[in-house]
């Protein structure tokens, strides 16, 4: 299924935005959470940014003060992904002008909205900044 | 609510509210309602059947935003409801040519989740044209996900879509050499890396590529994404373009490519394992060590070496040491292994454990000489103590015991270690032990009387724990023993320690050290006439003749053993000296039988499935010595039958008879009724039964065959009800006459079996669907009794249908959090059942879980702390109970493979003893060999053997 969940943490650890493939309780969740959370926190930057963890990878990059994990089947391309997640934060770059957390904060519906355009049941839809944005771009119109 | 949601709150509260905007007419409100509605809704929720039909509204409407929405929510939650509602909705907007791209590439994902819920939703046949299609689309975007689209349906089938496999190379080639892209899709250059991944990563799925045409361009796209490969300063171009490549080497190691290519991509990857970026570097090394299993490039790896041991100094080791072990055999044996043991000192903690047990597997595998092993182990325990294993010392000890020329030189060592200030506690028992038995060897050498040993290694005890004492007092009794003539001093010193000891508190120190004590003293006294105390080494030896006896190729085996379990303290750990009374010298018993256990084990695995399969060509053979008269249904019956004399029909048919009557529910035939088979001539062609068993565990194949007829069978199973189609075929140019089918189904089985043909005409084949609902859980067997004439021979067949129990099974993956509360509820017989079982079919613990999972039972792994334990659970359906969850645990001895106990609890207990009897049944017999050559008496009528609920079953059942 390619992508199993996609999260946004900050430095403290706190969940910023979480998207889920799959579905697990609140419990699991929260579980999960924890431990990737305090798994990836940990890494220097001279560690790679693939992770094993259970029965799947985590590819996690780090933008400022905020870390993005996406944890994917163990035969996804991991490269792929770590480049999927930087092309994620440009087009919140271009969106937002210059992204940062409190903007994702704020306005998580629309980071969800463009997740939801990029991302669809694991598999990415839209590598178009363009085409990811139209639709976001629509409902501030309106 | 989101964000409240995301804290980790419930948020029942406003699902109602989210669901109720979705059909809002507003854009922004219709919005939020999807997003909301697919973030905290999953398939199964009852809010979702209140929005279906607001959805498919929205999804055949003309709005096009609506219509992606709508699409959006089906595809991150739709569910089996969705998936039959929507599904023929959703292939038109994907193949209709109105629509723009937004819409369609919404689709096609769409498509992908209803058909990983259903996958009848897609039709095979059709939909391959459907998706070559779709492959020649411009727009990127319904490209990229029609592509995962085409993935998994390609994974699931990729006979039916070997047309799209062309395609998929001209886009690689478009995408790849002729960046043939619009602007805005491509990424640093790069025209989109996600779909050129995802192409090669379908390509991936086809076996192999027949066309040279087609082959030839794929090659030389690779080629061109391989040469053309740089690292540049950007690191996102970097990054993505490593991306494209890794895909690409991996699909050249998929097409298995000529040897240049292959070399051309170890000098990639070798480039890579040396560059200063770590996901790169990391990356390099996981590729090599798959590259690995491809072989033929080891000699080019191996080159790579120096670099790769390198790279052990990286934060990420793991992936360097999985390659080094992967890549390691005699040549560079000691080299790695060396390399491997300088690193312990200063790898990190978590890894030291699976170092040092890869340098312990590798040392014992390509040892070159034994001596080197012992030097390796006693290193690895001196720098990794604490990491190690008990296995990895028993293996030491044994290998020394075993070696009559490694003693001395072992000896040595061993008291060279015990001689340095800190000592690990491991290497204080090796050491001891090793001291204890062979230190007499030394005797001669300088520094070496028993006495010096003696003071070596009693320098240790006080800083030793409790389980190590022991072990240091075997070795006082031995020295004492080797000492002759004794040695006053000595001898006095130890007795001081026995004496001191006799009041331990711990059991086994204490047994031990009055046991010592006694028999010194005694041995003292009779020491000068030799006559007791000859005994004592004596009896010592034949325990070590044993442990070598049942060591046939140990080196091998064990090596095999570790490898294949990867997780070094399971089997050999279990057994920790238990204070053994009785026996003057317990001391090694409890060790040695420890070490020895797996390797015994070993060999009678080896020699029981030789036997088995010497049985199974046994039996093949016997079944084709049978007078052709009592075939078919000697198959059936099985044991029976091949004890029946030839010839002797009628008396054979009155003891099946008499044994029907005595147990009606005797081994598969409860239906069968004696049959006149005198004019029954023909010889089926394959064992019917073996075909059976097969058929138990899949869906379609042949049923039976002989040199007139082929009866195939399809089956489909849904729930608890199942759709058997029955393929009679004649084989013959004429045609076959007065065919008659008949089932005579089981009480548990509704069947119904349309109306089938008096004549199957020449070179024919006749279908014949059969219905089948099961009302309840039973493991007996419905049987076709079939006939037809050919010629003047007239043939009755009576045959076992495959609509057995474990059809109405659903895997079921459950988790911690599931099982336990289950488990507890279902607390004792009959809803919960335990038997021991005898005489199992020696098998692994990964291949019994490969049986259960065919069985459709799936495997829960990590439930058990136990890892010779396996949870499994399963849902069975039938009429009467509806879906009911089972849950298995099966917990086997490492030591004894024929034997297990088995658990098993379900809300029915019925089904739970059904159940139980079914698995058994699987376990006990190998297929072929219908139970023993000798025929058991008939299963005794099924009284439930539920053992009295001993303490350690009440233990376990807590877990």
């Amino acid at each position: 299924m390619g992508i199993r969940f996609i999260l946004m943490v900050n430095k403290q650890g706190q969940t910023r935005l979480a998207q889920y493939f799959e579905w697990l309780t609140l419990e699991e969740r929260r579980a999960l959470e924890g431990e990737i959370v305090r798994k990836c926190l940990a890494r220097n930057e001279q560690q790679c940014s693939f992770v094993e963890h259970r029965n799947y990878k985590i590819v996690y990059r780090r933008y400022a003060s905020l870390f993005f994990l996406v944890g994917v089947d163990n035969d996804e391309n991991e490269l792929a992904i770590l480049e999927f997640i930087h092309l994620l934060v440009e087009t919140m770059d271009r969106h937002f002008g210059n992204v940062c957390e409190l903007d994702i904060m704020f306005h998580l519906e629309k980071a969800h909205f463009m997740l939801e355009e990029m991302v669809m049941n694991g598999c990415i839809v839209e590598t178009s900044k363009a085409n990811i944005l139209t639709p976001v771009q629509l409902l501030e119109k309106t | 609510m989101l964000y409240i949601y995301m804290l980790g709150y419930d948020v029942d509260f406003g699902h109602m509210e989210a669901v109720s905007l979705i059909s809002a007419p507003k854009y922004p409100e219709k919005q939020v309602g999807y997003i909301v509605t697919s973030c905290l809704l999953n398939e199964n929720h009852d809010f979702l059947r209140l929005a279906i039909n607001t959805v498919r509204n929205d999804i055949i409407g003309r709005n096009e935003t609506f219509q992606c929405l709508a699409l959006t929510l089906v595809g991150n939650i739709g569910g089996r409801e969705f998936a039959e509602s929507l599904a023929p909705d959703v292939q038109k907007l994907l193949l209709s040519s109105s629509c723009r791209p937004l819409v369609r590439k919404k689709a096609a994902l769409c498509l992908l989740r209803l058909f990983r819920k259903n996958p009848d939703v897609v039709n095979v046949d059709g939909w391959a044209d459907r998706m070559t299609q779709l492959l020649d689309e411009r727009d990127l975007g319904v490209l990229t996900s029609s592509m995962s689209l085409l993935v998994a349906l390609v994974s699931n089938n990729h006979e039916a879509y070997w047309t799209c496999l062309p395609k998929c190379v001209k886009i690689l080639e478009r995408l790849a050499r002729n960046q043939d892209v619009p602007q805005e899709y491509t990424y640093y250059g790069i025209p989109s890396p996600w779909l050129q991944v995802k192409t090669m990563r379908a390509l991936q799925y086809f076996p192999t590529i027949e066309d040279p045409n087609t082959r030839r361009t794929l090659f030389e796209v690779l080629q061109w994404i391989l040469m053309g490969t740089d690292v540049v300063k950007n690191v996102n171009k970097n990054n993505a373009s490593h991306a494209v490549l890794f895909e690409a080497l991996a699909l050249v190691m998929h097409l298995d490519a000529e040897k240049e290519m292959m070399s051309q991509c170890v000098a990639l990857l070798g480039k890579f394992i040396a560059v200063r970026e770590p996901n790169i570097r990391y990356l390099g090394l996981e590729n090599m060590t798959r590259m690995l299993i491809v072989a033929d490039v080891q000699e080019s790896i191996k080159r790579h070496q120096a670099q790769i041991i390198t790279s052990l100094k990286d934060p990420d080791i793991r992936r360097a040491l999985d390659l080094l072990y992967g890549m390691c055999d005699i040549t560079n044996a000691k080299d790695i292994v060396e390399e491997l043991l300088q690193y312990l000192n200063s790898a990190d903690f978590t890894m030291r454990e699976e170092l040092s047990l890869k340098a312990a597997i590798l040392a014992e595998k390509f040892a070159p000489d034994l001596s080197w092993y012992v030097d390796v182990i006693l290193q690895l325990i001196e720098k990794a103590g604490d990491f190690i294993s008990d296995d990895i010392w028993f293996r030491v000890v044994q290998f020394v015991t075993n070696n009559d020329d490694l003693q001395p030189y072992a000896a040595a060592k061993a008291k060279e270690y015990l001689e340095k200030p800190a000592v690990d506690e491991k290497m204080v028992k090796v050491c001891a032990y090793i001291l204890g038995e062979y230190s007499h060897l030394l005797a001669r050498r300088p520094g070496c009387s028993p006495k010096e040993i003696f003071s070596i290694i009693h320098e240790k005890l006080p800083s030793v724990s409790t389980t190590t004492i022991p072990l240091l007092l075997s070795a006082y009794a031995k020295i004492l023993m080797h000492t002759q003539p004794p040695d006053q001093v000595l001898q006095n010193q130890i007795w001081t320690i026995f004496t001191k000891y006799e009041s331990c508190i711990d059991a086994e120190i204490q047994q031990r050290a009055v046991e010592y004590f006694a028999l010194s003293r005694k041995g003292a006294a009779v020491m000068d006439i030799l006559a007791e105390m000859p005994k004592f080494p004596e009896r010592q030896s034949s325990l070590i003749k044993k442990a070598e006896d049942a060591e046939a190729d140990t080196a091998e085996q064990s090596a095999l053993k570790l490898r294949a379990q990867q997780q070094p303290s399971n089997a050999l750990v279990v057994t920790d000296q238990h204070p053994s009374n009785g026996e003057p010298p317990p001391v090694f018993v409890g060790q040695l039988s420890v070490v020895k256990a797996p390797n015994m084990n070993n060999t009678k695995d080896h020699y029981s499935t030789e036997h088995v399969l010497s049985q199974e060509n046994g039996n093949l053979s016997q079944v084709d010595q049978q007078p052709p008269s009592a075939d078919p249904l000697s198959d059936l019956l099985g044991p029976l039958a091949i004890e029946g004399p030839p010839g002797a029909t009628v008396q054979y048919e009155n003891s099946a008879v008499s044994e029907l009557e005595s147990g009606p529910d005797v081994v598969d035939g409860s239906a069968i009724v004696p049959v006149e088979v005198g004019t029954n001539t023909i010889q089926p062609i394959g064992n019917i039964a073996v075909r059976f068993h097969a058929l138990c565990l899949k869906d379609s194949g042949v049923l039976y065959e002989d040199p007139y007829i082929q009866i195939g069978i399809k089956a489909e199973w849904r729930a608890h009800q199942g759709r058997l189609v029955l393929f009679l075929g004649n084989k013959n140019t004429s045609p076959l006459v007065s065919v008659q089918a008949l089932i005579l189904p089981p009480a548990h089985l509704k069947m119904e079996l349309s109306l089938v043909p008096d004549t199957i005409p020449p070179r024919a084949q006749v279908q014949c669907p059969l219905e089948v609902v099961n009302l309840r859980p039973s493991r007996d067997v419905a049987v076709l009794d079939f006939s037809y004439k050919f010629g003047t021979h007239m043939v009755n067949i009576k045959l076992r249908l495959p609509a057995v129990l474990n059809k109405f099974l659903q895997p079921l993956p459950v988790s911690a959090e599931e099982f336990f509360p289950q488990w507890r509820s279902l607390s004792g017989p009959p809803s919960k059942l335990q038997e021991v079982v005898r005489g199992v079919r020696p098998m692994a613990l990964p291949e019994m879980a490969n049986l259960l999972h065919s069985y459709r039972i799936a495997i829960s792994p990590g439930l058990d702390p136990n890892p010779n334990n396996l949870v499994a659970s399963t849902t069975f359906y039938s009429e009467d109970t509806r879906a009911i969850v089972c849950l298995v645990r099966i917990e086997t001895d490492p030591a004894d493979r024929t034997q297990l106990r088995m658990t098993l609890a379900s809300g029915d207990p019925t089904l739970t003893f059904e159940l139980k009897e079914f698995i058994k049944e699987q376990l006990v017999s190998i297929p072929t060999v219908a139970q023993a050559p000798t025929p058991p008496p008939p299963a005794a009528p099924p009284t439930p053997q539920i053992p009295p609920n001993d303490p350690a079953a009440l233990l376990a059942d807590l877990l």
